[in-house]
């Protein structure tokens, strides 16, 4: 049977900075920044504690943000040190609030832990960021290539990736344009 | 006993083609087999993005494909052409590669929409620049996405390029 | 006679549903491990669609990035236009006239409802009724003409522009809309006699692709596919976006959590759209449809062949693209696939530092595995119809 209800059950939307606050006040030593924009709010992290933070985040009834929006990379090459954040969008489906984690990851280690014992939703997207960007998750189950061929060269959403591709080409496409070469040749004399 | 056709009247209905009324043709064999051939060509379904929708429309009921002939086929053995329709990625085109390589002689191939005739409006590290790099393409339909029209007015030009083949039915590659 | 036993050896069958096929909706990979007929295990393969469209968006101006979301989801592209750009006016700062976002509400349902057209066309053709593939298309081609009719393109329309829409709509297409509102609804029952009640159907689409709400939740999925497991999310009322605030309507929720109620959520979400259609259009008011921020959004073209002002601001929008403040922004909005996100960093510059489109349709492809493991071979093509999957979304 399909239940058509009105949207109106009790919730307690909190104020993203309220939150940050609070985030704040259990982490004290992992968060760097707090920056706010339109209304938004971001929480710059250091990524060794990131499962427990998000498991907090997770599992605090007043913070309750049990669905994972997005996990997407960033590469800030030469405009700041360090050089990928991951970036969370949590939503809470019950209060309706939002928050934003960018977690830092230095190039010399680029590897963060994976937080896919919180939300399972998080395998495609972890793998797409290492997809993209060459961020390793530790802790993922099946961590390989989802977009791009499996042997595919390099990671493309780096800044120093050109946009046309590098010059050397995919060794799959540079096999069908062997391929058809070689059909187009044909022997006029047999 | 041979008929010694200036007494009997035949009627040159088109160029190379007579007709002795009510029943009898006189043509040749090109003419035959290239009029049966255009006449019910059938292509492999390989929809890969906006311009399948576009495709798709085409073959239902609004403009309708089946009074050409033209029935979709989803096994590339049992098919005539491929009608490339959406963007082809460099993952994509071993794959369609190896569909065009199975089709049957005499095949045929439709570029539809700008991705599949230049790359469209992706230049980018993953995208082939135009399907006619690495496939023998016949008829090229512009647009982004071709209304089902463009696309009708592609087959029929495939139709009229099938009209004028030579002895197709030989060992060709 | 002696009985002679044989033992038997059996093995895990591996089959591959190759990328070209014609139930998969476009350009989806999957490798079944079957035992017999039964499904041991999945693995979805994507990207054949893959063409850098994120990395294409930085290197456009945000303006000359429009065009790209109607090849996302390119069956409601309406739908991501507005996603794009209610996200850009966000990031802005800017607000759109009321006419533009009453009209752009008006558009944004017409393309949910084309959307659904074609998933039931799609999904009902897969599990074998093959008549109502026929019947959507009909109305489809309808909604279409009237897309045609507002700006000129049936499929990639690109018709809502950052700060409004790209022109104002005529008497004609609000006549032949109205028609339409009237009309529509007495052909949905159509559709619904065909297949509602029968067994096939029943059969087929019952107690298949259960996930529960809390799992569901977890997974990531929004849009029908989330409703139809008993959760109420629908971002249109949550965080109201252009008109939805002054609009009634209702969002149909499921309580099976299977194939049948996410079927049954998309047939009620048609007659919600014809609503709120309906009193968009006695609302509407009248005014301009392009906000007025010289700074941001382009002249009306009259302006600029008359003023010295206004070319100078369109040469300047057009080449190097508006100065947008520092920062970065987060918009959902609800594509009738479920929930699209865009995600921007700005730099400073006329062109986005990082455009990241959180799509529907790759997290919902994320689920297939969970859906699949335990039922037979043919209801994998039941439960990618009812994800609701378009690979150009998934892929990017």
């Amino acid at each position: 049977m399909i239940v058509e209800v009105r949207m109106k059950f009790p919730y307690m939307k909190m104020d993203p900075l309220e939150i940050a606050e609070k985030i704040k006040e259990k982490f004290p030593l992992e968060v760097v920044d707090v920056t706010s924009f339109r209304d938004q709010v971001s929480i710059i992290v250091k990524k060794d504690k990131i499962i427990d933070i998000c498991r907090y985040l997770h599992d605090d009834p007043e913070l309750d943000f049990d669905h994972l929006r997005d996990l997407c990379g960033v590469d800030y090459l030469g405009k700041k040190e360090p050089r990928f954040e991951v970036v969370y969008h949590l939503y809470s489906v019950r209060h309706r609030h939002m928050i934003r984690i960018n977690a830092q990851v230095p190039e010399s280690d680029p590897k963060i832990d994976s937080v896919i014992s919180v939300w399972a939703g998080v395998n495609w997207h972890e793998r797409e960021c290492f997809d993209m960007f060459g961020i390793k998750f530790k802790g993922h189950p099946d961590l390989r290539r989802i977009l791009l061929p499996e042997d595919w060269e390099g990671y493309p959403l780096r800044k120093d990736y050109p946009l046309k591709g590098p010059e050397k080409e995919w060794s799959g496409f540079a096999e069908v344009l062997e391929k058809a070469k070689k059909y187009r040749e044909f022997d006029w004399e047999g | 006993m041979l008929i010694d056709t200036s007494t009997i009247g035949l009627v040159e209905v088109e160029e190379g083609t007579k007709i002795l009324p009510p029943n009898l043709i006189i043509t040749s064999i090109d003419k035959v087999v290239n009029w049966s051939r255009l006449s019910s060509i059938w292509p492999v379904t390989f929809g890969l993005a906006c311009c399948a929708i576009e495709m798709m429309a085409a073959g239902a009921s609004h403009y309708d494909f089946d009074r050409f002939g033209i029935i979709f086929r989803g096994s590339p053995r049992q098919s005539d052409c491929v009608i490339v329709a959406g963007t082809v990625t460099k993952k994509m085109a071993p794959v369609l590669r190896r569909v065009f390589d199975q089709i049957p002689e005499p095949r045929y191939v439709v570029a539809m929409g700008s991705c599949a005739c230049s790359g469209g409006i992706f230049r980018t590290y993953n995208t082939v620049q135009g399907c006619d790099t690495f496939l023998p393409v016949d008829v090229f339909v512009p647009g982004c996405p071709p209304r089902p029209e463009t696309l009708m007015e592609g087959m029929i030009l495939l139709q009229e390029k099938m009209r004028k083949e030579h002895a197709r039915w030989s060992a060709w590659r | 006679m002696e009985k002679v036993e044989k033992i038997l050896e059996t093995r895990e069958l591996n089959v591959n549903m190759g990328p070209q096929h014609p139930a998969t909706h476009g350009v989806l990979r999957l490798v079944l491990d079957i035992d017999g007929e039964t499904i041991v295990n999945v693995t979805p393969y994507v990207g054949y669609l893959h063409r850098g469209i994120e990395k294409l968006g930085e290197s456009l101006t945000y303006f000359q990035g429009l065009p790209l979301t109607d090849r996302l989801d390119y069956v409601s592209a309406m739908s991501n236009n507005i996603g794009y750009v209610v996200a850009v006016e966000r990031l802005f700062g800017i607000d759109p006239p009321e006419r533009a976002k009453f009209i752009r509400t008006i558009v944004g349902e017409l393309s949910r409802i084309s959307n659904h057209l074609l998933w039931l066309a799609t999904h009902a053709l897969d599990i074998g009724a093959m008549t109502v593939f026929l019947y959507c298309f009909r109305e489809r081609e309808w909604i279409l003409d009237l897309f045609e009719m507002i700006c000129g393109a049936r499929l990639t329309v690109t018709y809502p522009r950052v700060g409004g829409v790209r022109n104002d709509v005529s008497q004609e297409f609000l006549d032949s809309l109205y028609k339409f509102t009237e009309e529509f609804p007495t052909r949905i029952p159509e559709y619904e006699t065909l297949i509602d009640k029968n067994r096939i159907w029943l059969k087929r689409t019952k107690g298949i692709g259960v996930i529960s709400a809390e799992e569901a939740i977890n997974w990531g999925l929004t849009g029908p596919t989330l409703r139809g497991s008993g959760v109420q999310y629908d971002i249109r009322k949550h965080t109201p976006y252009d008109a939805y605030d002054k609009v009634e309507f209702e969002v149909p929720v499921g309580t099976n959590c299977d194939t049948y109620d996410r079927y049954r959520c998309r047939m009620l979400e048609f007659r919600q759209s014809i609503k709120i259609i309906r009193q968009c259009m006695e609302k509407l008011p009248q005014g301009p449809v392009m906000a007025d921020t010289p700074k941001f959004t382009l002249p009306p073209k009259d302006f600029i062949l008359k003023d010295m002002e206004h070319l100078i601001h369109q040469f300047i929008l057009i080449t190097k693209g508006p100065t947008v403040p520092e920062g970065e922004i987060y918009v959902a909005t609800e594509v009738p696939k479920g929930e699209l996100g865009f995600y921007f960093v700005s730099d400073g510059t006329g062109k986005p530092y990082r455009m990241r489109i959180r799509a529907p349709s790759f997290i919902h492809a994320s689920v297939l595995p969970k859906l699949c493991v335990g039922h037979l071979v043919a209801d994998v093509i039941a439960n990618i119809g009812t994800i609701d999957i378009v690979l150009g979304e998934c892929d990017r």
